[in-house]
């Protein structure tokens, strides 16, 4: 289980919710969690080989999880996974 | 022992009272020279600080013209300016605000022919731009001139707010190391933008482009600031150096500069 907080991009895919809670105790896992509990929101994240697009960066905390164990980084109850896209504009 | 005119003196007092800022950094700030990349939204209060604070040389490159459904959020033009490049209206507001300094201007697109030439001579670069092909670009020329780059960006009520700079932390592909297809980015303003957000994002960017300067404070190198209107929330996240980064690793895969294609899709 972990908060997870979803980028305004992507919230047209959770009813409009900013922040969700998604079972799962590792990246991969809530990813999968965010899946079955809002469709479509796995493939915005991951390409077609399941990994982390280049343009995402997914956080826990306030850490970047390619610096920790990437997607089989460790979440707990208390965790809050982000997803941060790069935006463009200015 | 400072070089300052009367009315300089005057001008910058609530500077110079400053035990952080002083004689000596309202000095750096006039011999400074900050360059802004888009005067827009985000470049709009960002240029306005920086001239009312005294940095001496202002660059602006924008190749665009004054738009009616600009003026919802870019503070430097005004409704008689809609159709006037806005590189002129820039500085006809800047140089209202202070005459003391020089505003020098590029109507034109940064591209790999000129950004090089451009950002040469300019300690701090502002990047405001409202696409992801000029973001690289600028991120790939200011790691080979060796700049640092204050970095803002806007989507609806959010904002991102770092300073990349090579010469201490981490790049803008570091970050995202390669841009997105053109059918995969929430990039453009066609999304939509509260208008006060780039004010406060721009804001920021001004804070960090005078704290570089002056080196005072600490910058927003390896941090990412995150801010939603929505909720008031301001949140910093960790970046870090990415020892594979394809242009500011020790085997870098981008060695020159790169016109990615421009795009601007809504969906994502
Ligand atoms: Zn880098």
């Amino acid at each position: 289980m972990a908060q997870v907080r979803i980028p305004t991009p992507l919230r047209r895919l959770t009813k409009g919710e900013a922040e969700v809670s998604v079972d799962g105790d590792t990246v991969a896992a809530i990813i999968d969690g965010l899946e079955a509990d809002y469709p479509g929101l796995k493939e915005r994240i991951c390409d077609d080989q399941g990994e982390v697009r280049r343009f995402v960066n997914i956080y826990v905390n306030d850490e970047d999880v390619r610096f920790l164990d990437g997607t089989e980084t460790k979440t707990g109850p208390d965790d809050i996974m982000s997803i941060i896209p790069a935006i463009a504009g200015g | 022992m400072f070089d300052f005119s009367d009315e300089q003196i005057k001008r910058y007092s609530r500077h110079i009272i400053l035990s952080e800022v002083g004689g000596t950094g309202q000095t750096k700030l006039l011999q400074s020279k900050v360059l802004l990349l888009g005067a827009g939204g985000l470049g709009s209060p960002a240029a306005f600080y920086l001239a009312a604070a005294g940095v001496g040389t202002i660059g602006l490159i924008d190749d665009d013209e004054v738009d009616l459904s600009n003026l919802q959020r870019q503070i430097l033009h005004s409704t008689a300016d809609v159709g006037r490049p806005k590189v002129d209206s820039a500085t006809e507001t800047l140089k209202g605000v202070n005459p003391d300094i020089d505003v020098v201007t590029y109507q034109t697109r940064l591209t790999s022919e000129n950004a090089m030439e451009i950002i040469d001579g300019y300690d701090v670069i502002v990047d405001g731009c409202d696409n992801l092909p000029t973001r690289y670009l600028l991120n790939d020329a200011s790691v080979f001139a060796g700049k640092p780059v204050v970095h803002g960006s806007i989507f609806q009520f959010e904002g991102q707010v770092t300073v990349f700079d090579p010469r201490h932390g981490p790049c803008y592909r570091c970050l995202y190391p390669e841009p997105p297809p053109p059918d995969m980015v929430p990039s453009c303003q066609e999304a939509g933008v509260i208008g006060v957000l780039p004010g406060i994002i721009g804001s920021l960017q001004a804070v960090e482009a005078i704290k570089v300067v002056l080196g005072i404070g600490e910058p927003l190198v390896g941090k990412l600031l995150l801010y939603n209107a929505l909720n008031q929330d301001f949140r910093k996240l960790t970046l870090h150096k990415d020892a594979t980064c394809p242009v500011c690793s020790e085997n870098p895969s981008v060695t020159e500069l790169i016109d990615y294609e421009a795009f601007c899709a809504v969906q994502w």
